[in-house]
This record gives C-alpha cells, structure tokens and sequence, in this order.
C-alpha cells in the first residue's frame, strides 16, 4: 500500500496539471464563444453555434480521439503530444458547455449597468472588460462549479491516449500488483477528495470576489 | 491520400451501425435502470431514518464526484475477486446505469420537493400506506415537471459510452478504433462516428425540447 501512493499521486499531479490548464483554456473559449453567440453579425453566431453544437453534441472521447488520431494524418497533418491534446481537448469541449453558461450569465447583467456606461462614455470594448465581464464572471461562477467538477472528472479519459495521468496510473499499477481494490479504491478517494477542493476552493473564491459588490450596493 | 474516402467510408458504414446497436443497447438499458434506481436512491435520501438517509447522501455525492471510467474499472476489476464476475457488456450497463442514477436521484429530489406541502398533510390525513401515497397522489405530480430534465440525462448518457471501451465493449468508438488501426485510416470511423453522436444527440434533444413545450402548453 506504501508503495502504491506516490506512483499515484504522480498520477494525480498530472490530473491536476491537466485540469487547471484545460479549465483556463474553457473559460476563455467559453467566454469568446458566449460572445459570438450573442453577436449581432450573422456569420460570427454561425460559428460560435456550430462550435457549441458540435463540441456538446459528440463525445469527449470522440474528440480526443479525432484529435489525437485524425489531426496528425494527411490532409492535416497537426502532431499534438498526448498532453495538448488532452487540454485542448477538454478545454474545447467544457469550454462549449460554458459558453451556454457564459451566455446566461453575461445576459443576467442589469440593463442599467450598461446605461452607466454610455453615460460614462465608455468604448464598447472597455465597457466589456471592464464592467459586464467581471459581473458575468461572478454570476457564472456556481454553474461552473459543476463543469469544473465534470472537467476533473473527464481528465480520466484521457489515460486512454496514453497520458500517465491518475486513471492510467491506477490501470498500470493494476496491471503490476493485482492490489485491485487498494488501488483503485484509492484512485477514486483522490478524484473525490480534488472534487471537494474544488468546490471548496470556487465558494471560497466566489464569496472574495462578490464582497466588494456588496459594499457597492449592486445587487 | 485523398481528404475523405466516401467508398471507405461506405464500406465500413455496417460494420458501424452493427457496433451502434451495443451503443443504444447500453444507453437505453442502462438509462432505464438509472431512472428506476434513481428514484429509490432519491426515496431513500428524503428518509427521515438517518441510518437509510446518510448511506444514500453520501453515495449519491461520491459517484457524482468521481469519474465514470474509475466506478467501470471498480466493477470490471474488483467485483470478480469477490466471486462476482460480470461480463464487460453488464458491468459496462451497470457502471453507466450506477453513475446516472445518482445524477436523475437529484432530479427526482427536485421534483419531489416541488410537491406543495399539503399534498403530504392530504396523504397523512387520509391515513393512506406510504406505497399508496407516493404511488397515487406524490409521483404523478413529482414527475411531470422533471421529464425534460431526465430527458436530458438521456442524452448525457448516451454520450458517455464510449468511456466502456476502456473495458473492451465494442460499442461504435471501439469498433471505429478497431478498424483504424486495421486500416490505418482513422479520418473516415472517427468522423462517421462523430456524426453518429451529433445526429442522435440533436435528435434527442429536439425531442427533449419538444416535451418541454408540451409541458408548457399542458393545463395543469
């Protein structure tokens, strides 16, 4: 059992590794394909829609595989290790969930707030990051909660294009030692437990960033 | 090479549809047993008797936060060295069937809350067993407002198996794979696959949306 834990918990810093750089990568996709979807010009909502539906509508294995298998062969010929693959991968496809997510949240934000700013006389674009995008953020955060928590969870599909990660460790060690039940009794304790940091850590994070709008009275 | 080979493509396209039949068999198999266990998972939760209570909370909140593909190995691997063996196919069904019936338990709990109170002071007044209650007066109102959103799990699910191959069904991403590394084209079995879950998944979940307005339109 000893010797189990730190070939584990390599797999699991992997895990951890591939798990925040996807959830960066699906904010910001979830956040641009939000505002494609809410544009006004046709061929930019085009996009954002089939972006979200193809990436919603097919499997996220699907999609590993077709860019880890498909995308290095001619016509295409884009060679990705294991581990871009896994966070582009993911980051894509929890990215399109948020961006419905994303949507709602930058709808939710008061008309009024946007009055302010053209009295203000505010560019389009500060307006944007400055004012709606922060307010977004926030009211995003509990519904994101959840996709990060599908996003750690997904990470284990990607032990099966080869990344060491905490679901290919726990199938290796397996493989070695027949411990089955220690082993991957312990692998689903850990993904538990990063579940429960997560959750931990977003309503920590959400409670800072939501202390500042209470003293400003914005509700 | 040439971009996409239709006559391969074509060629392939039964052996495809054959792997697509384990496909809907574990996703409407297992998505049928999840609904029922789901129920009786979020009965369970709602008990007032801590010791049925606690064990089914606390179940409920560990599959939900721990990966599919985890829970399958667990079943697959474990379970024959305590003499209960499963064939990949049952311990594929069960997994998948395990994990969403702790996602439709939340569902139903919603539901269920939704029930006004006097519904159950109505129940409790007219002395009827608790069978009898959640059978006649509780379920039929708890369920008809959550349809859409188990509906939903439906298309979740289906999305899903392809995580069984791990543990070597061969439902259609496994088949796909199997005749890329024959063929050594993978363009062709990944992509018709890729289609195969957007088609089904649109279609499914235009049917979702489509019982969504009934509900709407429906006078209650």
């Amino acid at each position: 059992m000893g010797d189990l834990l730190p070939l584990l918990l390599q797999g699991a810093w992997v895990t951890v590794q591939i798990t925040f750089w996807g959830s960066l990568l699906a904010v910001v996709s979830a956040v641009i394909a939000a505002l494609g979807r809410l544009s006004p010009i046709g061929p930019l909502r085009w996009l954002a829609i089939a972006y979200i539906e193809v990436f919603r509508g097919t499997s996220l294995l699907v999609q590993l595989f077709w860019l880890y298998f498909v995308l290095p062969m001619p016509p295409f010929n884009v060679e990705m290790s294991a581990y871009a693959v896994a966070i582009v991968g993911l980051g894509l496809h929890i990215g399109a969930y948020g961006a419905e997510v994303m949507r709602g949240a930058i709808r939710s934000v008061a008309k009024g707030q946007y009055e302010a700013c053209q009295a203000l006389n505010m560019s389009p674009a500060k307006r944007f990051y400055r004012i709606i995008l922060p307010q977004a953020l926030l009211a995003a955060i509990p519904p994101g909660t959840n996709l990060l928590i599908e996003l750690l969870k997904n990470t284990s599909l990607v032990s099966l294009i080869t990344l060491s990660d905490l679901a290919f460790r726990a199938r290796q060690l397996d493989q070695a030692t027949f411990m089955t039940l220690e082993i991957f009794g312990l692998a689903l304790l850990m993904y538990f437990v990063m579940a429960q940091a997560i959750n931990l850590g977003m309503r920590r994070l959400e409670k800072r960033l939501a202390r500042g709008r209470m003293r400003g009275g914005l509700s | 090479m040439n971009f996409f080979d239709w006559q391969f493509a074509w060629s392939i396209l039964p052996q495809l549809l054959q792997a697509s039949l384990n496909t809907l068999l574990i996703t409407f198999g297992g998505f049928a047993i999840a609904i029922v266990l789901g129920l009786f998972l979020a009965i369970a939760r709602r008990s007032r008797q801590v010791w049925i209570s606690w064990p089914a909370t606390g179940l409920i909140e560990f599959i939900r936060s721990t990966p599919l593909l985890i829970q399958v190995y667990f079943l697959f691997y474990v379970f024959p060295n305590y003499g209960i063996s499963l064939t990949a196919l049952q311990a594929g069904i069960l997994g998948i069937a395990l994990h969403y019936a702790c996602y439709t338990a939340e569902v139903y709990r919603a539901g269920l809350d939704a029930v006004p109170r006097a519904q159950w002071e109505a129940v409790t007044a007219l002395n009827l067993s608790p069978l009898s209650a959640y059978r006649n007066i509780i379920l039929p109102q708890a369920l008809r407002p959550i349809l859409p959103a188990l509906g939903n799990y439906l298309v979740a699910m289906l999305k899903d198996t392809p995580v069984l191959s791990a543990i070597t069904v061969v439902e259609i991403m496994q088949q796909a794979k199997n005749i890329g590394s024959e063929s050594f084209r993978y363009l062709e079995p990944i992509t018709m696959v890729g289609l195969f879950f957007l088609l089904l998944s649109l279609g499914l979940a235009w049917c979702v949306r489509r019982l969504e307005d009934r509900m709407e339109e429906a006078p209650r």
